[in-house]
């Protein structure tokens, strides 16, 4: 069922028109969160803010160790990348190392701030008239408030914007498909906010230049479905469809979503831009009406609490920089023996050292497991070629020829069986009856691809340095030795001299014309002498 | 008879025209086998193989004056990647060449530095920057670790560190797992 108005061309109404290879239906674990309504979390005594919460570089910092902060106002600057903002109001505690929810679970820079508890926002530049604003100040704009995808990956959205800019996007898709088990926030965003995500979805696609907006949610979401097909903003808009599709993981992988929503497959290497499509989460898209119409930075998001080991799982609306410990304080505490703390879904995310990490862009969700839950490492068993994987692989990969040239560090043949469009859903990891921990093999490869792209730039940097060098030293040895004959050929063209002596003789002449011992005597020789 | 000889001389002498034409028109300015050496060679142009840079180095790999055990930097899959392309035995690296280590970079302690300009001259890819009697600095990203610019600085403020290995450059690691054996009865 679609609900669609003033559809575009036809086909194009949003209805579901392909599907994708693989996938798994996975139980869901979402109804448990779902139950409390999102609330903001008391103020937590410390906000750790790390400056890498991107896809990316880090951000350099803007403030100091004693500064008064307040909120909203920037603390990193990041070149490329998108800006970080103070969460609250107060100052600045310190700067330095901290654990800051990344997978590597090293601890990196961070700026801690103490709230002052006055929740002072910094002076704030809406764009209230956006209609009317150039695209390049709309993502502009995004880009000052820091916006980044806020469904796991955390690209800057501008510069997706900008690359779906150049590239004449026709439809924007929202995605609102979460298809990981237990996550709930973006389903609770839609049922709470649905008249914010609309109005975002049009400002990215005013910004982009786009006709149309596909909507996606998974079929199961019915009350966040209703929620957004009866927002007021949504009668009033035109070109906006609402598209249920089936819930399989991973649907709400880019690429798999834009496989079933169009049944055009995005080329490997390529980017959805490639086909005329731009794709934006909806919380990145409530993000993005909070940062025109208020002038908001981002500084919270939806985050999911759940799982067996939390007393009572809910969704909250978190300050970045919350301690996760804070969180799930809020929510009773732990219950029973948690072995295992995940950020992300039970597929993709990664575990956490600390629950002293902080909430980030990209925490969607923090799932505590119990220890009957966190499965026993399974001793690993040779590959007997089933071929499970290849058959839920989303991508279609053949998981099992990947894992044996990353074992062996076949990095180009790998590489040629398209070890980078892997995804790392996890599908492989779940059926294989071996126990082989394929995703843990696709992402090293991944790496060790990425680092091969790395040093091969910089080889073929060094190289052009080092002749662009060569090149200069001879230039400058040519132009010595050539200096040099010059000079010699001087010297010796005897009658080249002479004129040369005359004429200073003569200069000297002038000057010293009527001064006494003024006279120079020449040389047969060439050489001069004063007397 | 004398028809054919003719038909077959004259026909040899427009083909070798042609190809004397094209020997000429589609000329090679470089040896590629030196050209696809110096590609797999890691440029850092550090001069542990024994020649001054990484070309030159190509060059003699090409004229069999030099074997393909002697770059470092490389290491052993560097050495497999020449062995590869020139269809010869891998063989591990020459230890008077060096030994194989993880990149670094050079920093220079700007507190120290007296601004002598040598260590600008001895770098092979310009990545000092810096003027007489005036602070010099190591840019970073550019720097290829080859460590020539150490001998030459007579204040010794030039102290190698670790390529950045932190979070925006980490990397996964290698799954430690091992397939075990299975035990049939």
């Amino acid at each position: 069922m679609t609900a669609s108005r003033q559809g575009g061309p036809a086909g194009a109404e949003g209805q579901q028109t392909g599907h994708f290879h693989g996938g798994l239906r996975l139980r869901h674990h979402k109804k448990i969160s779902c139950a409390a309504a999102v609330e903001r979390p008391p103020l937590p005594e410390l906000l750790v803010v790390p400056l890498l919460q991107q896809a990316g570089d880090m951000a350099e910092p803007l403030v100091r160790r004693g500064d008064t902060v307040l909120k909203g106002q920037p603390i990193g600057r990041c070149q490329r990348g998108a800006a970080v903002h103070a969460p609250a109001s107060g100052s600045v505690e310190a700067l330095e190392d901290r654990p800051m929810s990344h997978p590597s679970g090293q601890p990196g820079p961070c700026v801690i701030i103490r709230p002052d508890g006055r929740e002072q926002w910094c002076r704030l530049e809406p764009l209230s008239d956006w209609q009317n604003a150039s695209p390049d100040s709309l993502i502009g704009q995004m880009q000052d408030c820091g916006l980044a995808g806020l469904g796991g990956a955390v690209f800057p959205t501008h510069a997706k914007m900008r690359d779906g800019r150049e590239r004449k996007t026709h439809t924007l898709i929202l995605n609102g498909v979460e298809c990981e088990p237990w996550i709930s926030c973006d389903e609770m965003l839609m049922r709470e906010q649905p008249g914010k995500i609309i109005l975002g979805a049009r400002i990215l696609r005013r910004a982009l230049g786009a006709e149309r907006v596909v909507i996606a949610v998974e079929d199961q979401m019915e009350t966040a479905l209703k929620a957004l097909s009866d927002c007021a903003e949504f009668s009033e808009s035109h070109n906006i469809s609402l598209v249920k599709v089936p819930a399989i993981y991973p649907e709400g992988g880019e690429r798999q979503l834009i496989q079933v929503l169009t049944g055009l497959e995005v080329p490997a290497g390529g980017r959805p831009s490639d086909l005329g499509l731009v794709c934006q989460n909806v919380a990145t898209a409530a993000a993005v009406a909070e940062a025109i119409t208020a002038g908001k930075p981002l500084i919270e998001r939806y985050i999911t609490v759940t799982g067996n080991g939390i007393a009572h799982p809910r969704n909250f609306l978190a300050l970045f920089g919350t301690p996760v410990a804070h969180l799930v304080e809020c929510c009773g505490g732990y219950r029973g023996d948690v072995a295992r703390l995940v950020v992300g879904g039970p597929m993709m995310g990664f575990s956490l050292d600390t629950d002293a990490a902080p909430v980030v862009k990209a925490s969607n969700c923090l799932l505590a497991l119990t220890r009957d839950e966190v499965a026993e490492p399974q001793a690993e068993m040779p590959c007997i070629r089933c071929g499970e994987c290849a058959r839920v692989c989303p991508a279609t990969l053949l998981p099992q020829q990947l894992h044996l040239q990353a074992r062996s560090g076949l990095w180009k043949q790998a590489q040629e069986y398209g070890l980078t469009a892997c995804i790392e859903c996890g599908c492989c990891d779940l059926v294989c009856p071996s126990h082989i921990p394929l995703v843990d093999w696709f992402r090293y490869g991944k790496g060790e691809l990425r680092k091969l792209a790395r040093e091969n730039a910089a080889s073929e940097l060094a190289r052009r340095r080092f002749e662009d060098r060569e090149a200069r030293l001879q230039r400058l040895q040519q132009e010595r030795a050539e200096k040099m004959t010059r000079r010699k050929q001087m010297l010796k063209d005897k009658t080249m001299q002479q004129d040369r002596i005359r004429a200073s003789i003569q200069r000297a002449g002038h000057k010293g014309a009527g001064k006494p011992g003024g006279q120079i005597d020449i040389r047969a020789d060439g050489t001069s002498d004063d007397t | 008879m004398l028809i054919s000889i003719l038909l077959m001389g004259a026909l040899g002498i427009a083909f070798g025209l042609g190809l004397g034409w094209a020997a000429v028109r589609f000329r090679v300015e470089a040896d590629p086998v030196i050209e696809r050496i110096d590609a797999l060679l890691p440029q850092t142009q550090c001069g542990q193989c024994g020649f001054p840079g990484c070309r030159p180095y190509a060059e003699a790999i090409a004229q069999d004056k030099a074997d393909i055990n002697q770059c470092p930097p490389g290491g052993e899959a560097g050495i497999r990647a020449l062995a590869d392309l020139l269809g010869r035995e891998p063989k591990p690296l020459n230890p008077e060449n060096g030994e194989e280590s993880a990149k670094t970079v050079v920093l220079i302690d700007e507190t120290r530095c007296i601004g002598c300009t040598l260590c600008i001259q001895a770098c092979p890819v310009d990545a000092i920057v810096g003027a007489a009697k005036l602070m010099h600095t190591v840019i970073k990203s550019e720097c290829t670790g080859c460590n020539l610019c150490l001998p030459p600085c007579p204040v010794d403020c030039i102290d190698i560190v670790a390529a950045e290995t932190g979070p925006p450059h980490w990397q996964r690691p290698k799954p430690q797992t091992a397939p075990v054996a299975v035990s049939l009865q």
